[in-house]
């Protein structure tokens, strides 16, 4: 390119050359002649241009194809972890509380039994307070078989209104297919003045809905605690692989007992509550469709890299 | 509790199906955990006689036998070992079907024919008995339908009751409850006193009355202990789950199932004197009727006679007093046993029986004479015998109170957010067999039945009239109460943004469990002593683990054994420290553990297969502090006996230390058993999460000067003391230090390292000049000369 540049436009070139004969045209024709030879030069120096681009461009395609890569290899760097499924269950049943105004409580689990038990009206004669059930440390101090004596410890320092969630590990004195000596557990509580039945069934069939994202089909059904009364059980309509549905028990749950309240100090006469509980495992492995329990503590890579 | 549903349908027979009569029940609180047909399918099977048993000419183990329908007699071939001469047996004819599909046709066994087939109780569904032929009674009417015979088309349900509802512990109180729900009336067993025909009777000296408040005794001679227990009450025991033993015992079983009233039988001839209620003294020994020898607590109720203890008071007879086969005279007993002296008794002594059952959940203290009755009724007509006055004891004072409960219609329309009406509730109330000892607008007072002593207080009627009135009809709302809610604690670092930050570094979270080894806790943290669980589940989870570590490392080699060989886990939870004896000052805290093992980043095709070293651990560890504006942490040298004392370092905020990490030092790593090196790192959650909010500086308009020096400094030098020299000599406008190079080996001293670094500034108000670039420069090198001997690199 750069050799016709000089061959026509250089400063010994054709064009150049012309031009240098100007002097020897009659000056009748001068300006004609001036005038085509810069045509010319103008001509050529568009042509050159385009020519220059042309291979500029041919050389970028030419570098271009040579730089190319294997786009199917991964990507750099280090590959995500995750969360063990028991805590993501637990954040998720966390969320949908946080959402409505409760807070998040926590507490000790190395307990008295007073937190554990006698505050939650649980006499000392109940079965729940037997060896079997129960991991102690002494007479009076336990492993906390709920996260109970958290709302106890709540009551204890706080007035109505209450909302409070408490997650957290629990422990009970039994091991084998579907039991752990340890496992989670979100209770809570709402404590204020007309609290109803009513308010409870609300809030916890949202919840199931909110969680399971359906329309949970539930029952809510009478059953026993101490610390609550009335005490009722949630069931919820489960659909197995088989297409056979059948009730499955996801939530504890009651109105609190006037008792329990006496005992932390709130009036039961201005203020009524209700209080539940859930085992977070039971909700992780209907979620995730876990079928053993024992999964969750085994802490397999290959079993909690399913859970991204 | 399991019972049949034809036995509670001849007392209370509401027009519904078995499928709908479950729900009912389950939905009043009665859970129905298993509802089980009391026999299989099965249609053309009769009571048969076995009229010969024959060997069979060319089999060993068959016998032809001549069967009777009654009208026929049939040659049946049999392969059962009892199928004998004279024996009723279920008979399955020629064109009978067993279960879904199976067929009875006639067949040819080894060149014999035989017309039907004999059954055992498996082939049956009645029982998984598959030994031999089930032997009928020799009452058994040969020929009529064996469904029919033995009222098969029943089904047993299993009740799982909650512990307040021990009035549901049979079949009275079932019927009870059932009749309520469908307002259906009772169709009671009629007790009649049986005549009295002898005056014998035995003392009885309740020396517990508070234990006892009630002890009622009858004597009845002459019964016959071999009698045979009918079938309808064999039938009935077995479809409760209770054998059949002797009549005797058969019929205090049957009178517990039907109203709920645990009774005992002693042989007369076997009692010394009197009968003696009083608690036992401590260490007295009493043989129970399964045999094992119990060396007694003085907490424990005894019925004894003058000479020694003969049974646990309303848990197990003993050994030698009960009914035998050469009882001819009985002592029948029914009481009450106060509640509160026999919870957690029978456990205690590793016994459960049904009586223990149903006392220590509460007996109806007014049924201990309707149950003599009855029980000496069926004796009478099954066993025969003479029957003397029943005697009681009894202490008024220690009986149960009935309650008087009052519920207020404020309350009961405030709790459940629907309106019941008022002859709805007294309806609700009455049929629940509660006394309406005034009702107006305001208020129902009412007294509880003596069956329903767990009706105390108003909450326990609301219940009542809920239950009844069917959770499924109060609406469901959401509460509206004013919202208040707690400040959003910012300076904090979320928890979640915490996991959030380790997951994206590649960690995979873990939950190990609280309790580990003590071997591995002191192994971990020699200087303290775990806490020891009292009962643990076995030793391997014996104490509370002071550290999370020990955990994750089992949790790391679980997956090392599974070739796992990059391994990042982390996990957060409670570390126990101190002693139960101090509940207070017991360390509980929140820590967060990690470790990391194998290649900085996964396999792949680029060359990346460093391994993870100290400082990717820290870097993990400094992201997580750098997620608030809290304070960054400084490092010195940790002690830690699970750690490379090279390699490893004490994490301080704030002069305080906050937690450790490093390598897992070599030793431990071979005892273990680790194939590579792991890094472990072990903080306080509270002090991770806790920051500053940031706070806005201004952002200098002036331009940045950078200087870079290579400085030759000693080995042992930490790089971080000369950071801090330059920082505290560089002049107000100096604004950070960064480390690019850090180099030993040829070309320098064996004893010193070469270090570059640079050092930027900016000021806020100006442009820096070189003069007062240079001063600053000359005034760091003079100090780091002065301070540790560093000079630049020549």
């Amino acid at each position: 390119m750069d050799e016709i540049r000089v061959r026509y436009l250089g400063k010994k070139g054709e064009l150049t050359a012309l031009l240098k004969q100007l002097a020897n045209v009659s000056a009748e024709d001068r300006p004609k002649f001036g005038q085509l030879v810069n045509e010319a030069k103008g001509q050529v120096q568009v042509e050159i241009a385009k020519r220059k681009e042309i291979l500029a461009t041919q050389a970028l395609n030419a570098k271009l194809a040579t730089e190319t890569i294997d786009i199917t290899l991964s990507g750099k760097g280090q590959e995500v972890g995750g969360l063990h499924p028991v805590t993501r269950t637990q954040e998720r049943i966390e969320n949908f509380f946080r959402g409505i105004g409760f807070d998040v409580a926590a507490g000790p689990e190395i307990e008295d039994d007073y937190h554990n038990f006698e505050a939650l009206n649980i006499p000392e004669h109940h079965p729940a307070r037997a060896m079997q059930d129960t991991f102690y440390f002494n007479a009076n101090t336990v492993l906390r078989t709920h996260t109970s004596p958290v709302q106890v410890r709540t009551m204890e320092k706080t007035q109505p209104p209450i909302r409070i969630v408490c997650p957290g590990r629990v422990y009970r004195c039994d091991s084998d297919q579907t039991h752990t000596p340890m496992f989670h557990q979100v209770e809570g509580l709402l404590i204020d003045e007309n609290i109803s039945f009513a308010d409870l069934k609300g809030v916890l069939q949202q919840f199931l809905n909110v969680f399971f994202e359906d329309d949970v089909k539930t029952r809510f059904r009478p059953s026993y605690f101490p610390f609550t009364e009335p005490s009722i059980e949630v069931d919820i309509w489960r659909i197995n692989s088989k297409g056979e549905g059948s009730w499955l028990e996801v939530l504890g749950c009651g109105m609190v007992h006037p008792k329990v309240l006496e005992m932390s100090g709130i009036d039961s006469e201005k203020y009524t509550g209700f209080a539940f509980g859930m085992g977070v495992e039971r909700f992780a492995m209907l979620r995730y469709r876990v079928d053993d329990l024992r999964m969750f503590f085994e802490n397999d890579l290959r079993f909690l890299k399913q859970f991204k | 509790m399991k019972f049949s549903e034809n036995w509670l349908r001849e007392w209370v027979n509401p027009a519904i199906k078995t499928e709908e009569l479950v729900s009912q029940i389950t939905m009043a609180g009665l859970e129905v955990d298993e509802v089980c047909a009391v026999a299989e399918e099965f249609t053309g099977v009769v009571v048969g006689q076995i009229l010969s048993a024959e060997k069979h000419p060319n089999a060993d183990k068959l016998k032809v036998c001549q069967v009777s329908d009654g009208a026929e007699t049939f040659q049946v071939v049999c392969g059962a070992p009892n199928a004998r001469e004279g024996i009723k047996v279920p008979f399955a004819k020629v064109g009978a079907v067993l279960g879904p599909d199976f067929k009875i046709k006639k067949a040819k066994l080894r060149q014999v024919e035989s017309f039907g087939m004999l059954c055992a109780a498996s082939e049956l569904g009645l029982s998984d008995d598959s030994d031999g032929l089930l032997e009928l009674a020799e009452s058994a009417p040969v020929g009529s339908g064996f469904r029919e015979y033995l009222d098969l088309n029943d089904s047993i349900i299993d009740v799982d009751l909650t512990p307040n509802r021990s009035d549901c512990l049979s079949i009275h109180g079932l019927a009870r409850e059932v009749g309520v729900l469908n307002q259906t009336d009772l169709t009671p067993v009629n007790i009649v006193p049986v005549e009295v025909q002898i005056q014998d009777t035995f003392a009885v000296d309740v020396q517990a009355p508070q234990a006892c408040p009630r002890y009622l005794g009858r004597v009845i001679k002459g019964v016959n202990v071999k009698a045979e227990s009918p079938l309808w009450l064999t039938e009935k025991l077995r479809r409760s789950g209770v054998r059949s033993i002797d009549p005797i015992v058969d019929i205090t079983n049957y009178v517990m199932l039907e109203l709920g009233q645990p009774m005992h039988a002693f042989d007369l001839n076997q009692l010394s004197e009197s009968i003696i209620v009083r608690m036992a003294d401590e260490g007295e020994k009493l043989t129970l009727l399964d045999g094992q020898e119990i060396s007694l607590r003085a907490d424990t109720l005894v019925i004894a006679d003058k000479s020694k203890p003969l049974a646990m008071a309303g848990i197990m007879g003993g050994e030698g007093s009960g009914v035998s086969e050469e009882t001819q005279d009985i002592f029948l007993e029914s009481a009450f046993f106060a509640p509160i002296s026999l919870a957690g008794k029978a456990r205690s002594y590793g016994l459960h029986t049904d009586s223990s059952h149903r006392f220590e959940r509460g007996v109806d203290a007014q049924l201990q004479n309707k149950a003599i009755e009855r029980a000496t009724a069926l004796i009478v007509e099954i066993a025969g015998g003479q029957v003397a006055p029943v005697t009681e004891q009894v202490s008024q004072d220690n009986l149960p109170k009935a309650n008087e409960v009052t519920l207020r219609r404020t309350k009961l329309d405030q709790y459940l957010a629907v309106s019941i009406s008022k002859d709805q509730v007294t309806d609700i109330l009455t049929r629940l067999d509660l006394d309406m000892v005034e009702v107006t607008d305001v208020h129902w007072v009412t007294r509880a039945p003596s069956h329903r002593f767990d009706i105390a207080i108003e909450a326990d009627l609301i219940e009542e009239v809920a239950r009844i009135y069917g959770y499924e009809n109060i609406p469901a709302n959401m509460p509206t109460a004013a919202v208040n809610f707690t400040p959003a604690a910012e300076a904090q670092t979320s928890i979640q943004t915490m996991r959030a930050t380790l997951v994206a570094q590649g960690y995979q979270e873990a939950i190990t469990y609280s309790f580990i080894d003590k071997e591995s806790s002191l192994q971990f943290v020699p200087d303290v002593e775990p806490v020891p669980l009292e009962n643990p589940i076995s030793a391997e989870m014996g104490v509370m683990r002071p550290s999370l570590i020990p955990g994750l490392m089992k949790a790391y080699l679980h997956n090392q054994n599974r070739q796992q060989s990059r391994v990042r886990m982390f996990e957060t939870g409670r570390r126990f420290i101190g002693s139960v004896d101090a509940l207070d000052q017991l360390d509980q805290q929140e820590r967060l553990a990690g470790l990391i093992a194998g290649t900085r980043e996964p396999e792949a095709w680029y060359h990346n297969s460093d391994k993870v070293d100290f400082y990717d651990v820290k870097s993990h560890i400094e992201a997580l502090f750098a997620l608030n504006d809290g304070e960054m942490p400084t490092y010195e040298r940790a002690d830690v006996v699970y750690l490379h004392p090279g390699r490893s370092a004490k994490v301080i905020i704030a002069g305080e230390e906050v937690g450790v990490f490093g390598e897992l030092h070599p030793q431990f790593a071979k005892s273990l058993g680790c194939n590579q090196t792991v890094y472990l790192f072990d903080l306080n959650l509270e002090a991770v999460l806790t920051g500053k909010l940031p706070v806005y500086k201004v952002i200098s308009k002036f331009p940045e000067v950078r200087r870079d020096f290579a400085l030759l400094a000693d080995r042992e030098t930490p790089v971080a003391s000369l950071q801090k020299i330059i920082l505290d000599n560089a002049g107000e406008a100096f604004k950070d230090v960064s480390v690019f190079d850090v180099y030993q080996g040829q070309g320098i001293d064996d004893t010193k390292k070469s270090v570059a670094l640079g050092l930027t500034w900016q000021h806020p108000s100006h442009t820096l000049s070189d003069e007062e670039i240079n001063k600053s420069v000359e005034q760091v090198l003079a100090a780091l000369e002065e301070a540790l001997g560093v000079v630049v690199r020549g």
